[in-house]
């Protein structure tokens, strides 16, 4: 257990010194610091509340007439609160947090490494794509069509995890937990297509 | 203990704080008055000082309207729109130099040097002087030193040229506690939070840079969504437009070419801009150049004006697309739009933005003057007498380093809420390797050539040891201000990592240091007899306060020590009063008031004391 550094008073990973109300230096940990359990499914309603009323209570703006070392405190934490956020309320970013804190390994997907279940359909889209780039647009509705379809996929993954979030969180399984990162991988592939054929329609539109 | 009996020895002057509009065209210092933001008019009652600086006869610098008025008479020793300038280097410019009445020195690389006379100035160093214009008009309105301040920048604005700005600041004799996003103040500015709930869109169109913010307003939260600009499109290149087709037209009416003429280029600009000013008002008008005799008159519709200037306010679209795409929103989720900047005066522009948001923008307060109220705002916050309101800023750029093969990765990203952090750990590549150097940039671009260099941050002292043993992590913090901190950390040995940091654009430390020194020399010997006569009137303030004290009976109850600490403490400050150096004074000042504490601890519970027993002291 940590002191306060002004008044020494023993500390309970508060915030602030309950003895003498200096912030104190700040967890890094985006759950704890939130004062939240690590859990997978998060409420972004209280999530939200949490952010906006911590940034009230830790933002630089409120410490300027303070001394150097809570100054120093309220920007550290004030980053931590921000990355914290911006983690938490994204279900992606916030599984992969999850899953590095508990020592799962999450390499970059890298696009060559297609999902095999996805191998034809992927062949096929980027035949449509190349198409279109060279200025045929007789392959717009095709495109529009596997759009849909990989937008269908990414429910799915969406929904899929979910429901792994609900299993974690209920049962603390590591096997979910491996499962999510299966889910996280495909998902994010989809993703990148997704992005790849909306950035191409939109140019081929304009 | 709860004070009944304020004894007061003197106490550390509060200084205010003032809000500063830092423009290309103008700038306009503001204060929050009770309960409202106001501008500080100068001595003459005028709200704006034109951001020109000239080089006087005397070897002054000189800014506002004196400068404006050289601009006319001594064209090649006066700089106009040096915010442009701002955090650039001189191949960055070279287009828009060639308008420009002054020259830039051949040597500038990573800060320019403006030749003005037999001599050279940064771009900082201009801009502090519009800032001492500003801050001395603040001084002469409230009878009072002024050295804090909020300054404003484009939301747009990258990491070196907000670090220019804070330069300018401190040239200037300013402590500039924090930058503010100009389309940020102004939503502050409108106290649009009043509505509680809502989504806000800023468009800010200056003199040389277009911004445009959306914000999510919550019980006086003000959360930036996202922005986008441009830091390089303004009413300036409006006049650009004209001057260009006002210089061929007399080229070939008058068969003379005006564009290496500065004096005329100068009053050409002055008659464009007023004819660009006046359409939006009326339908037609006209340029009109008088010039040793000889007539220029060119008939100029709005019309025409508008067909000319639509490439220019197209420009402004895409941003705003982006934008709104950034913020995760559609365009019928944004409430209200708010217009901020003289070019938004421009009906054309106007239309543009209702058509895009599909909303009447906003327009109830002065275009020109509400990024300033809002820094005063800000101010305010910053002050401490303004609690119910809140900022939350993001960085409009993503901040990458150099991989190999000169790729960028990105370790925070743009429309990331301020301040955001970011770790990384370093190691070495080869055996008894001494140095990692890391290159950050900003920008969007995939390669680190394409982007923004910000600096180059040199890891050095490293340990000799196998190649990858070394782990070093490097903390990338952007502040507030939107402007990066780095510290590094070996973590073998949980010890400070020393480094050297080459900012790739803007001043060193070192340099900024003996810019102030320079400006302290040259200027205002006045400035220092004034803080000096302050700090000798707290002397006197407390200097009397002790005297005073020497007949209340809780002198008696110090002992002797206590007494002489005393004695020997006003000595000191004595001697201190006539030695010209007010920092010394205070340091006397300060030394006296903690030697007095238990003498005025004593009086206090004196006056208790009789205020008990019902006596008067």
């Amino acid at each position: 257990m940590e002191a306060c550094w002004q008044c020494g008073h023993p500390q309970h990973e508060s915030l602030f010194c309950q003895f003498c109300n200096s912030l104190q230096r700040p967890t890094p940990d985006y759950y704890r610091f939130l004062g939240l359990e690590r859990k997978l499914s998060l409420d972004s309603k209280d999530l939200q509340n949490r952010f906006y009323n911590l940034s009230r209570l830790l933002h630089p703006d409120r410490y300027l007439r303070r001394t150097p070392k809570e100054r120093q405190y309220s920007l550290e934490a004030t980053a931590i609160l921000n990355d914290a956020y911006r983690v938490l309320r994204d279900h992606v970013l916030r599984a992969e947090y999850v899953l590095k804190e508990e020592g799962f390994n999450i390499g970059e997907q890298r696009s060559e490494n297609v999902p095999p279940e996805l191998l034809e359909e992927v062949f096929e889209l980027n035949l449509a794509l190349e198409e279109l780039r060279g200025g045929d647009s007789s392959a717009r509705p095709q495109l529009c069509e596997a759009y849909a379809r990989f937008v269908a996929m990414q429910d799915e993954a969406d929904n899929r995890l979910s429901e792994l979030f609900r299993r974690y969180d209920t049962t603390g399984d590591r096997e979910a937990l491996a499962e999510v990162r299966g889910v996280l991988n495909r998902r994010k592939y989809i993703r990148n297509l997704v992005s790849e054929v909306e950035k191409e329609l939109a140019a081929s539109a304009a | 203990m709860s004070p009944m009996f304020q004894i007061d020895f003197g106490r550390p002057v509060r200084s205010r704080v003032v809000g500063i509009d830092l423009g290309t065209t103008n700038s306009l210092v503001a204060y929050m008055d009770l309960t409202s933001p106001k501008v500080i008019p100068d001595p003459g009652g005028s709200l704006i000082v034109p951001s020109v600086v000239s080089l006087s006869g005397a070897g002054e610098l000189v800014a506002g309207n004196e400068g404006r008025q050289m601009l006319l008479t001594d064209p090649e020793r006066t700089v106009y729109s040096v915010k442009r300038l701002m955090g650039k280097g001189a191949a960055d410019v070279q287009d828009e130099l060639q308008l420009f009445p002054f020259h830039i020195a051949s040597a500038s690389d990573a800060v320019i040097q403006i030749e003005l006379g037999d001599r050279t100035f940064t771009p900082p160093e201009i801009s502090a002087q519009i800032l001492r214009q500003l801050k001395s008009n603040a001084e002469a309105y409230f009878g009072e030193r002024v050295t804090q301040a909020v300054i404003t920048v484009p939301a747009y604005f990258n990491d070196a040229q907000r670090q220019a700005t804070k330069d300018a600041g401190r040239i200037a004799g300013l402590e500039v506690l924090r930058l503010v996003n100009e389309p940020t103040a102004a939503a502050l500015a409108y106290g649009l939070d009043k509505r509680k709930e809502g989504v806000v869109a800023v468009y800010d169109l200056g003199g040389g840079t277009f911004d445009i913010s959306i914000l999510k307003l919550h019980q006086g939260i003000f959360e930036v969504l996202a922005t986008n600009g441009d830091t390089h499109l303004g009413g300036d290149d409006i006049d650009n437009l004209l001057l260009r087709i006002a210089l061929e037209d007399t080229a070939t009416e008058w068969g003379e070419d005006l564009s290496t003429n500065h004096e005329a280029i100068q009053l050409l600009r002055r008659a464009v801009i007023e004819a660009k000013e006046q359409l939006s008002t009326v339908p037609v008008t006209s340029i009109r150049l008088e010039y040793h005799g000889k007539k220029y008159e060119r008939e100029l519709t709005r019309e025409l004006f508008e067909q000319l200037i639509t490439p220019i306010v197209d420009r402004t679209l895409a941003p705003c697309r982006n934008c709104i795409h950034d913020a995760g929103l559609n365009v019928e989720q944004i409430d209200e739009v708010v217009l901020v900047g003289g070019s938004t005066r421009i009906p054309l522009v106007r239309q543009a933005v209702e058509k895009l948001f599909r909303a009447k923008p906003h327009t109830e307060l002065n275009p020109e003057q509400v990024v300033a109220l809002g820094a005063a705002v800000q101010a305010a916050i910053l002050a401490g007498d303004v609690t119910d309101k809140l900022l939350l800023d993001v960085t409009p750029l993503s901040l990458g380093i150099e991989t190999m093969g000169g790729v960028v990765s990105k370790l925070i990203h743009r429309n990331s809420t301020i301040p955001a952090s970011a770790t990384e750990v370093f190691t070495t590549a080869v055996e008894g390797q001494r140095n990692v150097l890391i290159h950050v940039v900003q920008g969007e671009r995939e390669l680190a050539r394409d982007c923004r260099s910000l600096a180059r941050f040199d890891l050095k002292d490293i340990d000799p040891m196998p190649a990858g043993m070394a782990r070093i992590e490097v903390r990338f913090l952007i502040d507030a201000n939107g402007i990066l901190n780095v510290t590094a950390r070996d973590i073998r040995t949980g010890k400070e990592q020393s480094m050297e940091v080459k900012p790739s654009y803007g001043l060193t430390d070192e340099q900024v240091e003996a810019m102030i020194r320079e400006s302290i020399d040259l200027a205002e010997e006045d400035f220092k007899a004034r803080q000096v006569r302050e700090a000798q009137v707290e002397a006197d303030t407390i200097l009397a306060a002790v005297e005073r004290a020497r007949d209340n009976e809780a002198w008696l109850e110090l002992d002797d020590e206590e007494r002489s600490r005393i004695e020997r403490a006003v000595n000191e400050l004595l001697m201190a009063y006539h030695a010209d150096d007010h920092l010394l004074i205070r340091a006397q000042i300060d030394k006296l008031n903690t030697v007095t504490m238990k003498l005025a601890e004593n009086m206090m519970n004196t006056a208790v004391r009789s205020a008990l027993k019902g006596t008067k002291i």
